[in-house]
């Protein structure tokens, strides 16, 4: 989260991530704008709705969403807000505490820090986050980067390990912790495993191809796998044509400069991932950010860029790229694809559709977030995807029409410079990739992307009974359960680690830093009987840490009237 | 929560306090330190709350009953 001079806008505007630092103000604001936007007309009773307390947005439209589309981010207890600030408090005393006695040799220092001969340059380990680091993670750092030494499938061996000097230090003790229930994987169909069909398959052709070619694409590194794995790729999505590239953080960073250039705006959603903002960064283009999944801050920034063009010259921008992801891995939220869709053509953008968490994990037919709201494929003009979740292998495609994918194959940073892609992982991709669509003659593939949307409405359900805070959408696969007070952060992956369960959590800077969340990946592997005991087990933990926070029990969801002149208005 | 004992029920809210407090990932040192400044300002609190408090209610009495109470009944009254 370091920003030099270089990475940061000469425009000095908010890039993408850089908006979630602190809290955002605009919180509440946000729900109730989405609560307001499916209300019209909106004029009336303005007063009593600002004073309502609205957890759940609902929008249901016959043309627009096939399924009710029902997405909650419960607003935090005003109390618990209080407490999570004064805990930071608290230990932000004992941090300079420590950088006292640190700074006056007391205490040893274990962390890098300025050198004496570069005593008079800029200070390198001065700003907050190095702060974050050294005075509050490195205290809970134990829920972190545990090592593991099994396949991460629905159950996995840790390496126990224990630290003598609190968590500056780690020593293994050489035991296994056996048959940790994994709710942390972005293992959403299953794939990652280390017999069957896939694993076989791969083995095999490490045998015929070897490892790897060490040579990129266009010089001598293509192989028939990569050419046989495009096509099914692109008949996959149902679209002309896909190229896949070794590393799915590359396929956003290099492939949106390649897409858009100076003179182009980039619309990018504020919470859009770390590769994305880099990616548009690179580009050059100008980047403005709407709102989480608000369309109606979309909306503004788009008639704003046509009405107004480029800022000084005011010519018209050469291009404007929406940018969205499919799942957000941080909120489990899901994009509000058709209403994209809907914008984009309106005002003839074009759209750049992330789907490394959806790719899948959702739809009917696991063909991610356009599956799911039934859309063509063909409206959104750049898929982009990754093989790292659903299919357990590695690396990223983008598919979309010939034209562009031959410029992309011409242009692209990644496309001309990566090494191509090693042979067994493409295997991999093919042979998970056929099962998902059933070419391989069985329905595994199918039964697997149904028992992940089984799981999650499980899964979801039942802690939203419980009394947890859980954001997203509630068939989104990606499950946050807030936390908020940083101690928490520590206490529950490590008492859910002592009940064999092994989860993420997640806290500043990756999310706001009152926000601290757990996250939960639901997978097609994990079986009932693993799902209750990890929820008997989060429930139990729950209990004891207190963190039942929702006042808004599970309740049946209502459905309001929507109409589909709800743009028209965005002047407020 | 059902606990067997108050002395559960006391190492349950002493836990409570850790975690609100955020001191839960403290050095136990620190953990202390924290600790003997709470209690002892607590303990302060409650000290010089039990010394003034009687008093300033006293004065407060006094002030008040000064304006509202220990009025002569009627100043007409005075006069015959």
């Amino acid at each position: 989260m370091t920003e030099s001079p270089a990475t940061k806008p000469a425009n000095g505007e908010v890039v993408g991530r850089h908006a979630r630092n602190g809290l955002r103000p605009d919180r509440n604001g946000f729900l109730k704008s989405l609560h307001r936007c499916h209300e019209w007309p909106p004029k009336k009773n303005r007063g009593q709705q600002q004073d309502e307390e609205e957890a759940q947005t609902t929008s249901h439209d016959g043309s627009l969403y096939n399924r009710p589309f029902i997405e909650s981010f419960e607003e935090t207890p005003m109390l618990v807000a209080v407490l999570t600030y004064m805990g930071y408090g608290i230990l932000t005393i004992f941090g300079y505490l420590r950088d006292f006695l640190r700074h006056w040799k007391i205490e040893k220092c274990h962390i890098a820090r300025e050198k004496e001969e570069q005593k008079d340059f800029v200070p390198l380990y001065q700003d907050f986050e190095n702060f974050y680091t050294r005075n509050l993670y490195m205290r809970i750092r134990d829920n972190w980067n545990r090592p593991i030494c099994s396949v991460p499938g629905a159950k996995m061996d840790l390496m126990e390990r224990v630290s003598p000097d609190y968590n500056w230090t780690f020593k293994h003790t050489g035991r296994a912790v056996k048959d940790v229930i994994n709710l942390g994987s972005y293992n959403y169909l299953g794939f990652a495993e280390n017999t069957g069909l896939c694993a076989d398959a791969a083995a095999k052709v490490t045998m015929t191809y070897g490892v790897g070619v060490a040579s990129t694409r266009q010089e001598i590194g293509n192989l028939d796998r990569h050419e046989e794995m495009e096509k099914l790729v692109a008949k996959f999505l149902g679209v002309e044509a896909a190229m896949a590239f070794g590393m799915g953080f590359a396929t956003n960073s290099m492939n949106i400069p390649a897409l858009t250039g100076k003179g182009c705006l980039i619309l990018s959603d504020e919470l859009n991932h770390a590769s994305l903002v880099l990616g548009a960064r690179l580009s050059g283009s100008t980047i403005r950010v709407f709102k989480h999944n608000n369309m109606q801050s979309l909306e503004k920034l788009l008639r704003e860029a046509i009405v107004h063009g480029q800022p000084r010259t005011h010519r018209p921008w050469k291009k404007i790229l929406i940018v969205v992801e499919g799942i957000y891995s941080m909120e489990g939220s899901i994009v509000r694809l058709p209403e994209v869709v809907a914008l984009k053509k309106r005002y003839r953008a074009y759209l750049y559709l992330d789907e490394a968490h959806s790719i899948g994990a959702l739809g009917q037919r696991g063909r991610g977030v356009v599956d799911y709201f039934g859309l063509d494929p063909c409206d959104v003009d750049v898929l982009m995807g990754t093989f790292t979740k659903s299919f357990g292998a590695a690396g990223g495609y983008i598919a979309g029409k010939r034209e562009l994918i031959e410029y992309l194959r011409s242009h692209s940073h990644s496309a001309v410079y990566a090494t191509s892609m090693s042979p067994p992982v493409v295997e991999q991709i093919i042979t998970s990739m056929k099962c998902i669509m059933g070419e391989d003659g069985t329905t595994i593939g199918s039964d697997r992307v149904r028992q992940l949307a089984e799981n999650t409405v499980y899964f979801r359900t039942r802690l939203q009974e419980m009394g947890f805070i859980i954001y997203g959408n509630d068939d989104s696969p990606v499950v946050p359960m807030m936390l908020y007070m940083p101690a928490k952060i520590g206490a529950f992956g490590r008492e859910m680690l002592k009940r064999n369960i092994g989860v993420v959590v997640v806290g500043f800077p990756a999310t706001p830093i009152i926000e601290s969340r757990a996250r939960f990946c639901i997978s097609a592997a994990h079986s009932k009987d693993m799902l209750d005991r990890a929820l008997s087990a989060i429930s139990e933990v729950g209990n004891l840490l207190q963190l039942k926070y929702s006042r808004h029990r599970k309740q049946p969801s209502v459905t309001r009237p929507f109409d589909d002149n709800v743009y028209e208005d965005i002047d407020d | 929560m059902n606990f067997k004992n108050m002395r559960e029920y006391l190492a349950w809210l002493y836990y409570q306090y850790l975690l609100i407090t955020g001191i839960y990932v403290l050095e136990p040192w620190e953990k202390s330190i924290f600790n003997s400044i709470f209690f002892s300002a607590i303990a302060m609190v409650i000290y010089t709350s039990y010394v003034f408090v009687p008093i300033h209610v006293r004065l407060a009495l006094e002030f008040f009953s000064g304006i509202f109470g220990s009025q002569p009944e009627s100043t007409v009254a005075l006069m015959n």
